[in-house]
């Protein structure tokens, strides 16, 4: 057991933090810092493409697919120092860590030389049309129906919380394709065009005032038949193959990002005084020591080979974090005092610690309520009884 | 990157869960709180047989090698049955501390019998313990296990002294305590003669270090172990039709209870890793787990008794050994508001 990385790791970690920390003070210095998804899409955009032409921008993919077949540990420390650097997130995380690892897995060939050069090289940006209005945390009930007519599938119904939906080029799907079927059965993954007549967007206006979710419409909307990923019917085992995804390695750079935001709640406790307050010095205390148990924590995950040990340790994960970031908002506040209250900007644009504030209410609900995730961790990390379920 | 068990850790850890499970009974523990707090079999097996007690001494005085991720896996086995044993006074603190800063001379007289279980020493610290030559005075009131040690190891921040509990000027005062798994005694030195460590602060930063991790590992393997009986009672307590478990207003205090203690996990390695490793990060570690594990601990063993109903509360069943056990620990060496403060002095600095 050992918490350091080995020399090599060391050098790669140098070399990662120079060329970001040289692109943050260079060419793309107008994108740092930049925490909220959905700013300067354009710019990140190009940001993407900046990254894949350094051969940055999935570094854990094989290398025939643009990546470097990076070690778990590589990825770690790049995950960190993409966030150490002040690196804004990546407009296409879903195509990236979601998208294009499902591809991977359980794409054909061909879907891989269609789809995976422009994941990997920034050009082609992906959401995720899981979550309906009557199927957000329940994704066995989703209702959006697909058909297969002619050489085409066609969908019709609607999904919500369609994170940058509008900044997409392709969505992923999943659809009900079988008449009268229920739960997990009967599914089916699809990767749709957003560009076409069939389908519409609009965004969602949300607590901050920002609106990076939206809802999507299909009416009728249009994809070739060999668009689906797995096979007809078969797109729960997909859909679920996905979500293990996102427990990964960016787990470690959004732990560097919460430490950027914790770091500013410090500056600010110290210029105001705050900071002599033993009982803000007690939260801020715990707040850092929940951060780097959520670093070691996930050190730990990812260094467990011995995934039967560790599947219900990272099932604490999500909670883990959401719950912290919820109480740093909090803090936040509270270190700011009245003064998180005004913002200088008439347009109701927040600063990040009061942004931090508004935002976190919806990490303690997307990817999982926490209640969802109490009752996940409840039944598959300890083993208790299902709770009764209507037609499960 | 590893941070995870070594396969001879991964042994270490079978070897010592088996060893604590199958000897450290809930008779034998409630025997001994009738008695003087410790399992004599118990730690006599333990020195003598399982060959563990040694951890983080150098195997030139007679230990076992191995530093304090082994000592913190020895002390989560042993917590987490509410052991009775001087592992915390004797060996995580009086044999750490004579290792580190004991003269040869003294280390070849101590440690092998330390080791042995033959000598049961006491860490009696106070500030304000005064020396004039080598007899010391003062008084040390919550010295764990202290009614039972035949030395003292009495230190306060400048030196430390090696005092025979039969020594001229040393009264022993055994107390009721809370906790009877590990009771304190007061204990009063009066001109008492001791033997000066050679290096009073390594003594002192050892026995510190050691004390906050297997503080810490003690809560952990505790916390676990309250949740893991409560689960086991939520499968089969049947209420309303159903089992007790099935409920979402049990299971989320599950769920609470282990999302807690794998980030108090975290914390007792990454502690136990840090200051095997000489990192920076060790102090900062160290206060960390010792504040997050024993409130973990303390939460856990209150949710035992809870999710367990009327027969929680009772003196009959187990639940109240954790729960003391577990308010002993958030207790000791200094509050976790005091240990938070260390952190918060660390990262924001003294308060202007």
């Amino acid at each position: 057991m050992k918490l350091g990385f080995s020399q090599a790791e060391e050098a790669f970690r140098a070399e990662a933090a120079d060329w970001l920390q040289g692109q943050m003070a260079g060419e793309f210095r107008d994108i740092k810092g930049i925490t909220k998804l959905t700013e300067k899409p354009e710019r990140r955009k190009e940001w993407e493409q900046q990254l894949a032409a350094h051969k940055w921008s999935c570094i854990g993919w094989p290398e025939e697919w643009g990546g470097r077949n990076a070690t778990l540990a590589e990825q770690v420390i790049f995950a960190e120092e993409y966030a150490r650097a002040g690196v804004p997130g990546r407009v296409n995380h879903i195509g990236v860590e979601l998208a294009g690892p499902t591809i991977l897995a359980f794409g054909t060939p061909e879907q891989k030389a269609r789809f995976l050069p422009g994941i990997a090289g920034g050009t082609t940006i992906f959401c995720q049309g899981f979550s309906e209005p009557n199927a957000g945390s329940d994704l066995a009930a989703v209702r959006t129906k697909g058909r297969l007519e002619g050489g085409e599938w066609v969908v019709n119904g609607q999904k919500i919380w369609t994170s940058l939906a509008h900044i997409s080029d392709w969505i992923f799907v999943v659809t009900r394709t079988e008449e009268g079927s229920k739960g997990p059965k009967g599914l089916t993954f699809l990767m749709m065009p957003i560009d076409q007549p069939g389908i519409e967007i609009r965004g969602i206006e949300q607590i901050n005032g920002d609106a990076e979710f939206n809802e999507t419409f299909f009416t009728d909307a249009r994809c070739p038949a060999d668009s689906l990923i797995g096979s007809v019917g078969g797109g729960w085992q997909i859909a679920m193959g996905l979500l293990a995804f996102e427990r990964g390695v960016s787990t470690l750079g959004q732990q560097m990002a919460f430490r950027n935001e914790l770091d500013a709640i410090i500056e600010v406790a110290r210029a105001n005084g705050s900071a002599n307050d033993p009982l803000i010095r007690q939260r801020i205390a715990k707040a850092e020591i929940g951060l780097r148990l959520m670093r070691y924590g996930a050190l730990r995950m990812l260094s467990n080979t011995d995934h039967s040990r560790i599947d219900g340790a990272a099932l604490t994960y999500k909670i883990q974090w959401a719950t912290w970031r919820r109480n740093l908002g909090e803090l936040a506040m509270d270190v700011l005092g009245q003064a998180g209250e005004v913002t200088g900007n008439p347009e109701y644009e927040w600063d990040t610690l009061p942004n931090l504030f508004l935002y976190s209410r919806a990490d303690t609900i997307y990817g999982g309520t926490n209640q969802i995730q109490r009752n996940l961790i409840a039944e598959r990390g300890l083993g208790m009884p299902r709770e009764p379920r209507g037609d499960l | 990157m590893h941070f995870a068990f070594t396969d001879e850790q991964a042994m270490i850890v079978e070897t010592a869960q088996a060893f604590f499970r199958e000897n450290a009974s809930s008779a034998r523990t409630r025997a001994a709180m009738a008695n003087d707090g410790i399992d004599r079999a118990l730690w006599d097996a333990f020195c003598a047989e399982l060959g563990l007690s040694g951890i983080g001494i150098p195997e030139a005085v007679g230990g076992a090698g191995l530093g304090l991720v082994e000592l913190a896996i020895i002390a989560e086995a042993a917590g987490a049955q509410v052991s009775a044993l001087p592992m915390l006074g004797s060996l995580a603190q009086c044999a750490q501390a004579i290792a580190a800063g004991g003269s040869d001379a003294q280390r070849e007289s101590w440690l092998p019998r330390l080791l042995s279980g033959e000598v049961i020493a006491g860490y009696a610290h106070d500030a304000g313990f005064v020396a004039d030559g080598n007899r010391i005075s003062g008084e040390a009131g919550f010295v764990a296990h202290g009614g039972s040690a035949q030395v003292f190891l009495a230190s306060n921040n400048a030196s430390a002294w090696i005092v025979p509990a039969d020594a001229e000027g040393v009264t022993v005062t055994p107390l009721t305590t809370m906790d009877q798994t590990r009771p304190y005694a007061r204990v009063s030195f009066q001109g008492a003669k001791g033997e000066p460590l050679a290096d009073p602060m390594a003594a002192s930063t050892a026995a510190h270090q050691a004390a906050f991790v297997v503080a810490a590992a003690e809560a952990l393997g505790g916390a676990q172990e309250a949740l893991d009986r409560t689960v086991a009672y939520a499968k089969e307590r049947v209420q309303f039709g159903r089992p007790i478990g099935s409920f979402q207003a049990y299971k989320h205090r599950l769920a609470d209870m282990m999302i807690e203690i794998e980030q108090a996990r975290s914390a007792v390695y990454w502690a136990a890793c840090a200051v095997d490793e000489g990192s920076d990060e060790a102090p900062l570690a160290l206060h960390a787990a010792k504040s997050f594990a024993t409130d973990t601990f303390l939460r856990c063993a209150g949710d035992m008794i809870q999710l367990h109903g009327g027969i929680g509360f009772t003196w009959e069943h187990d639940a109240h050994l954790f729960f003391k056990r577990a308010r002993a620990l958030q207790s000791m060496l200094g509050s976790n508001a005091w240990h938070r403060e260390q952190v918060a002095a660390m990262i924001l600095g003294e308060a202007a």
